[in-house]
C-alpha cells in the first residue's frame, strides 16, 4: 500500500501519461468501468428500437403503409388497421391541449409575472407535484368523478347548447355514456398541466427585465406589457411546452384506458367511446396470440414511439432556443 | 381618451385576475385529488389492508399485503439495475464525456430518447424480451421494465449535478496529487451528493406509481407469488384491476390503495425537495 502511494508522484514526475501509467493510477480502470455502463444505455436503447422494428415485421410486410389508414381491427380474421387508434390518440391529445394550454399558460403568466418569488416557487412546486401523481390514480378518480359528471351534466349540457348548431352538432351527437374521447381529454388536460406550466413559466422568466420595463415606461398596462411583449418574446418556449405536453398526452396509458370506453370504431362525436394506441395495447397485448396480432400491436407501439420521438425532439429544440436567447440577452 | 384608458385598465384587471383564476384551478387540483382519496379511501386504510390478502368477489374485507410486498420487490429489482447504470453513466458523461466527444453525444441522445419512450412501449419491449420467450410473467421482468425508466432519469440528473461542481474543487484535489478517479470519488461526487440523491428519490417515486409497464411483465396475482419467476401483484396494477371491476368492495380497496400510493409518492417528492433546498451545493444557489 505504502509503495504504490510512493510510486505515484514519481510516475507523475516522469510526465508519462501513457495508457499503462493511467491504468496504474486507476483512472483508466474507472473510465472503462463508467464507459461500460454508458455503453449499456446505448445498447439497451438500440435493442429496444430493433426489437420494435423486428417484432412488427410480419405486420409491416403484410399491410405496408395501409396499416396506418385502414379502419378494420379484427383479430379473428387477422385484419389490422391502426387508424381508429391513431385517430383516438390524436383527437384526445389535441382536445386535451385545447383545454390545457389556455389555462396552463394563464397560470404560468400568473406565476412568472404576478406572484412574488417565494409564493411563486411554492405554487409551482405544488403544480409540479401534480406530475408525480401516478396515472392510475388519475384513472381511478376519473372513473368515479368525471365519468358520472360527464354522463349526468356535461354531456347533456353540451348537447343542449351545441346540439342544433351546424357543423358542431356532429361533435356532440349520439348517446352519452360518460366514457369517451372528451372524458379522456379532460383527464389528459389535467395530467399535462404541470408540463405546460413549469416549462412556460421558465420561458417567461427568461425574458429580460428590460423588455417589461421598456413597455411599462411607454405607458403600457401590466397586461399589455405581458401579452404584447413578454409572451411573444417567450413564445418558442411556450410552444415547446405545448409539444412536451402533447408528447406526454400521446403516450399516456392507464388513465385513458380506464375512461376511453374501448370501442374500436371511429365516431365523430366527442361524447362517444373510442380507443387510443396505448389503451388498445394495454387491453389486448397479453391476450394476443398467433403471429399477426402481436406483431400488429407492436407496430402500433412503434408508431406511438415515433410520434413521441418527433414531438419530444421538437420540444427540446424549441426550449433550447428560447432559454439560450433569453440568457444571451439578459 | 379617458374612456380608452378606463377600458385598458379594465382589460388589465380582468385578464390579470383570470391568470390568477387559472393558477387557482391548477393548484387546487392537487388538493382536490388528495381530499377525494382521503374521503373515499381513508376509512379503508386499516391494519387489514396492510396484512391481509385480497378476497374473492362478493366477499367483504381483506387487504393488499401481497401487492405492497410485490411493489417493494419490483422496485427493489428496478433500483438494483437502474441506479448503478444510471449513476455511472452520469459520471461518465460528466467527467469523461466533454462537449466535443461524439460518443458521449450519442449516449446522451440515446438516454434522452429512452427517457421519452412511452411507458407502455417500455412494457412491450420488456415483455418481448423477458416474458414471451420464457412463457411466464415474472417480478424480474417487471423490475427490468421499470429500470428502463429509472436509468435515463438517474443518468441525466447525475450528469447535471456533477457538471455543476465548480472546477476549483477538482483543481484543488489535483493539486494535492490525487488522481482523477480519487478526485471524482472523494471530492466531486460527495459535493454533488444531495442533487444526486434527490434525483434518485424522484426517479424511484416516479417508477413506483407506474402500472403500464407492469401489465405485460409482472402482471398481477391475487395471492402471494411463489418467487421472482412468478407473476406478482403490485399496488398500481391492483388499483387498476380493482377500479375497473364492478364490485363495490373492490372499489373501496382501490381507493385505499390509491391513497397509500399517493401519500408515499408525495412524501418522497417532498423529502427530495427538502434535501435539495437544505444547504444545496454552491452551483445551485
Amino acid at each position: 500500500m505504502a509503495s504504490t502511494a510512493a510510486a505515484q508522484p514519481q510516475l507523475k514526475k516522469t510526465g508519462s501519461t501513457g495508457f499503462l501509467s493511467r491504468l496504474r493510477g486507476g483512472d483508466e480502470v474507472a473510465r472503462l468501468i463508467t464507459l461500460l455502463f454508458a455503453t449499456s444505455v446505448l445498447i439497451v436503447t438500440a435493442l429496444l428500437i430493433t426489437e420494435l422494428w423486428v417484432s412488427s415485421g410480419p405486420s409491416r410486410e403484410k399491410f405496408g403503409f395501409s396499416f396506418l389508414t385502414s379502419t378494420t381491427w379484427n383479430p379473428v380474421t387477422d385484419e389490422f388497421g391502426a387508424w381508429p387508434f391513431l385517430y383516438g390518440t390524436i383527437v384526445t391529445s389535441v382536445v386535451a391541449l385545447l383545454i390545457s394550454v389556455p389555462i396552463g399558460v394563464g397560470a404560468a403568466i400568473y406565476l412568472a409575472e404576478l406572484a412574488g418569488g417565494a409564493w411563486s416557487d411554492a405554487l409551482t412546486f405544488l403544480v409540479e407535484l401534480l406530475a408525480s401523481v401516478p396515472s392510475v390514480i388519475y384513472g381511478l378518480l376519473a372513473i368515479f368523478t368525471i365519468v358520472p359528471m360527464m354522463r349526468e351534466f356535461i354531456g347533456p349540457a353540451l348537447k343542449t347548447v351545441f346540439g342544433s348548431v351546424p357543423l358542431v352538432q356532429d361533435l356532440v351527437a349520439g348517446p352519452v355514456y360518460g366514457v369517451g374521447y372528451l372524458t379522456a381529454s379532460i383527464v389528459l388536460a389535467i395530467m399535462i398541466f404541470p408540463y405546460i406550466i413549469s416549462v412556460s413559466r421558465e420561458a417567461l422568466m427568461a425574458v429580460p427585465r428590460e423588455q417589461r420595463e421598456a413597455a411599462l415606461a411607454l405607458g403600457a398596462t401590466k397586461w399589455e406589457s405581458t401579452w404584447q411583449i413578454v409572451v411573444p418574446f417567450a413564445r418558442l418556449g411556450i410552444i415547446g411546452s405545448v409539444f412536451l405536453g402533447f408528447a406526454r398526452a400521446l403516450g399516456e396509458t392507464m388513465a385513458v384506458t380506464m375512461v376511453i370506453g374501448n370501442d374500436n370504431n371511429i365516431h365523430a362525436s366527442l361524447l362517444s367511446p373510442g380507443n387510443t394506441i396505448p389503451a388498445i395495447l394495454a387491453s389486448e397485448f397479453n391476450e394476443a396470440s398467433g403471429k399477426l396480432h402481436p406483431s400488429a400491436l407492436i407496430e402500433l407501439g412503434l408508431v406511438l414511439f415515433l410520434l413521441t420521438l418527433i414531438l419530444n425532439g421538437l420540444a427540446r429544440l424549441l426550449i433550447l432556443v428560447t432559454t439560450r436567447k433569453g440568457s444571451a440577452r439578459a | 381618451m379617458t374612456f380608452r384608458n378606463a377600458y385598458r385598465k379594465a382589460v388589465n384587471n380582468v385578464m390579470l385576475t383570470l391568470t390568477g383564476v387559472c393558477a387557482v384551478i391548477t393548484v387546487s387540483t392537487l388538493f382536490i385529488i388528495l381530499a377525494y382519496l382521503v374521503y373515499n379511501g381513508g376509512k379503508s386504510v386499516n391494519l387489514d389492508f396492510f396484512i391481509k390478502l385480497p378476497l374473492g368477489t362478493g366477499e367483504t374485507g381483506g387487504g393488499m399485503a401481497n401487492a405492497i410486498v410485490g411493489s417493494g420487490e419490483i422496485i427493489l429489482f428496478a433500483s438494483l439495475i437502474g441506479i448503478p447504470i444510471g449513476f455511472f453513466t452520469g459520471v461518465y458523461l460528466s467527467e469523461w464525456g466533454g462537449q466535443g466527444s461524439v460518443y458521449s453525444f450519442v449516449v446522451r441522445y440515446m438516454n434522452d430518447l429512452l427517457n421519452g419512450v412511452p411507458s407502455i412501449v417500455i412494457g412491450i419491449f420488456a415483455a418481448t424480451v423477458l416474458v414471451k420467450p420464457l412463457h411466464h410473467f415474472s417480478a424480474i421482468a417487471g423490475g427490468f421494465a421499470l429500470s428502463l425508466m429509472l436509468i435515463p432519469i438517474t443518468a441525466k440528473n447525475t450528469e447535471q449535478f456533477l457538471s455543476e461542481v465548480p472546477r476549483a474543487l477538482r483543481e484543488g484535489s489535483y493539486a494535492l496529487g490525487a488522481t482523477k478517479w480519487r478526485t471524482i470519488a472523494s471530492v466531486v461526487v460527495p459535493a454533488a451528493r444531495k442533487g444526486i440523491m434527490t434525483g434518485i428519490i424522484l426517479g424511484v417515486a416516479r417508477i413506483s406509481g407506474e402500472s403500464a409497464p407492469l401489465l405485460f411483465t409482472s402482471f398481477n396475482n391475487q395471492v402471494w407469488s411463489n418467487g421472482i419467476q412468478d407473476p406478482v401483484a403490485s399496488l398500481p396494477v391492483m388499483i387498476y384491476s380493482h377500479a375497473i371491476s364492478p364490485y363495490d368492495d373492490w372499489h373501496r380497496q382501490a381507493w385505499a390503495a390509491g391513497l397509500v400510493l399517493l401519500v408515499l409518492v408525495l412524501i418522497a417528492n417532498i423529502a427530495a425537495r427538502l434535501i435539495l433546498t437544505r444547504g444545496s451545493s454552491p452551483g445551485r444557489g
